[in-house]
């Protein structure tokens, strides 16, 4: 094997890591304000792939493109559900919130099976096999475009939380739940504004991974998990975490499969799971809790 | 056997002997089609059951009970298949593999304080990191599956776990009725109520002396072992294993529906929510046939609304609900 094949596989890494990391940012942002695990949060991006599949059907919207009308529609969906649904289990014990969504998992999942069956669904660009050569090194067009989309996503959420006032009082409200409630602040108003970020994170992500995989309902349960591997190895509720999570996935996943084989990637990121929450259970850029 | 029987009044004693002659004559009143339905509720039961003992008495949410199901289902078929050894004798090496998987994962967890929610994730990735190992093992077959010989040679060696729908169908229900004792002893039994206490709160539990390590230990392998010999019957059952079925993460949420449904941490919860959701599950994809459709997700669509249903309107479960309106076991809250 050439190094340049190494620099390939480094950089698609680096690419699909950006994506990845902005789909955990969803979850990451969810957990670290209303302190729920979004476990439908795979579930939502295959939602978001799909949304972009028919789009891409019936208007030939490029899913790259497509990402911000989802982010957008995935944080009135999300708003509408801490709201409607997720807000009474604020306050509930933990396993009761994970199973609320383990059904919001199960109806997502096979409401897309029943709707799309289960064939896998792919989008063919006009510029799907384009690829850019740097110093030997062959890389997809796509994915660089992917990544890009991705990065400006991340990059007008951070600006949001460090900005504007609200992002400010959400994160206050994160940090200090009670402080944030005797200054006055509309807590459930930040509750839903996070869920709907979060989702909103997922929409992008899911619509990206469109232009870039195939996809089938069946592959949900799969990225909810990637999606949580990501946010434990980086730090769960840390908003860098989760971007450093995606890279290093990414990246161990690329070269896992170049290595060893495809098959055998995501027992890769598992066990790196398993490592990181044996050795820093809170995460590489997590706080320890008390 | 006595002092884990105390809580049924003189009103649940004869429910119980009713639904239990029930249970035994039905073989000779149903159909055979209604009997395998029945079946599978006394194997969701008992394996719900099983589940039960982890997290509604001990507080541990377990999303990875595939993980020994499938363990228990591999390790004795391919003893039968590869080595000649039979059931009754792999079943205790199906357990004790379990109980070896449990133990690495109870150390990761325990020993390092993984809890609550990322205790429940390292059930997930610890299940996916076995079923994609099978997946790709050869020698269990890998994605293609492992397969039970059947021929007519071997029908009726009940020694070897072969036999007509009569006797799988005791078979279940002698399981499940031995979870439901081994369930009920425990509840009456010092382990348990240290269960309870670590449940209820860990750090109290510690200060009145309860080995939280140990404890939680002990239920993980109690839960492990009797799922993986439901993994040994499902083998011996169905004849055929793949990793996307029997090691699925959507197999351990199919575990922990019935007692979530039924009621955590009540004993007849797995049985009420099995005898509901697998009958309804059947009765869904029967009718939508009769009216010429064959939609897969149907089932799983209607499992996940009662699920958020249920959470969301009685977390508890029905089974407490219903007790108090039939006047039933008193002492289950």
């Amino acid at each position: 094997m050439s190094v340049s094949l190494y620099i390939e596989v480094l950089i698609q890494g680096v690419l699909s890591g950006l994506v990845y990391g902005l789909m955990a940012l969803g979850l990451s942002v969810i957990f670290g304000v209303v302190r729920v695990v979004n476990f439908a949060h795979g579930e939502f991006a295959v939602l978001a792939m799909y949304c972009a599949f028919v789009l891409f059907g019936l208007a030939g919207v490029d899913p790259i493109i497509a990402s911000l009308p989802l982010a957008v529609a995935f944080f009135i969906l999300g708003y509408a559900m801490q709201r409607g649904m997720v807000q009474p289990f604020v306050t509930r014990p933990q396993h009761e919130q994970f199973i609320l969504l383990v059904g919001v998992a199960l109806v997502i999942t096979n409401g897309l099976l029943l709707a799309f069956g289960p064939e896998s669904k792919h989008v063919d660009l006009p510029y799907s096999f384009d690829s850019y050569t740097v110093g030997g090194a062959l890389i997809d067009k796509v994915r660089v475009y992917g990544a890009a989309a991705a990065l400006a996503v991340t990059a007008a959420l951070f600006a949001f939380f460090r900005f504007t006032s609200t992002g400010t009082a959400i994160r206050a409200s994160a940090d200090n739940l009670t402080g944030a409630a005797v200054v006055g602040l509309d807590v459930k108003r930040l509750y839903a504004i996070s869920f709907g970020l979060g989702l909103a994170c997922v929409g992008a992500a899911g619509s990206i991974m469109m232009a870039l995989t195939d996809m089938t309902p069946m592959l949900a349960p799969s990225l909810t998990l990637l999606a949580f591997t990501i946010v434990i190895v980086g730090g769960l509720g840390s908003m860098t975490g989760a971007l450093a999570g995606g890279l290093l996935i990414g990246v161990a996943e690329a070269v896992a499969s170049l290595v060893v084989s495809p098959a055998i990637k995501s027992m890769v990121s598992f066990g790196l799971l398993v490592l990181v929450l044996a050795l820093r259970p809170q995460g590489l850029f997590g706080k320890a809790e008390s | 056997m006595s002092g884990a029987l105390s809580f049924l009044t003189p009103r649940s004693t004869i429910v119980l002997i009713v639904c239990g002659v029930a249970l035994l004559v039905a073989p000779f009143v149903v159909d055979r089609y209604t009997l395998s339905i029945i079946l599978l509720s006394l194997l969701g039961a008992y394996l719900g059951q099983a589940w039960n003992i982890l997290m509604g008495y001990c507080g541990l949410l377990s999303l990875g009970h595939a993980l020994y199901l499938g363990l228990g289902a591999y390790a004795s078929a391919v003893l039968f298949v590869n080595f000649g050894v039979g059931p009754w004798l792999s079943v205790f090496i199906a357990m004790a593999l379990a109980i070896g998987a449990a133990a690495i994962l109870g150390w990761l967890g325990f020993r390092f304080r993984i809890e609550g929610v990322y205790f429940s994730l390292l059930t997930i990735a610890f299940a996916e990191i076995v079923r994609i190992g099978f997946d790709n093992w050869s020698f269990v077959g890998g994605a293609a599956g492992f397969f039970l010989p059947v021929n007519a040679s071997l029908s009726d060696q009940w020694w070897n776990l072969r036999g007509g729908p009569f006797f799988f169908y005791y078979l279940a229900l002698a399981m499940a009725v031995a979870s439901l004792v081994i369930a009920a002893m425990l509840r009456s039994s010092k382990l348990g109520y240290a269960f309870l206490a670590i449940r209820e709160d860990p750090q109290a539990a510690r200060a009145l002396g309860v080995n939280l390590n140990r404890t939680r230990f002990l239920a993980l392998f109690i839960s492990a072992a009797m799922t993986a010999v439901g993994g040994v019957y499902l083998a011996f059952w169905t004849n055929n294993l793949f990793p996307a079925q029997i090691l699925e993460t959507s197999k351990s949420i199919e575990i922990i529906l019935a007692p979530i449904i039924g009621g955590l941490g009540t004993l007849m919860g797995p049985f009420v929510g099995a005898f509901l959701l697998v009958p309804l599950g059947s009765a869904l994809t029967d009718g939508l046939r009769a009216i010429g459709l064959s939609a897969p997700g149907v089932k799983a669509l209607v499992y996940g609304l009662i699920l958020m249903a249920i959470i969301a309107s009685t977390p508890n479960g029905l089974w407490p609900w219903i007790a108090r309106k039939l006047g039933l076991g008193a002492r289950e809250q």
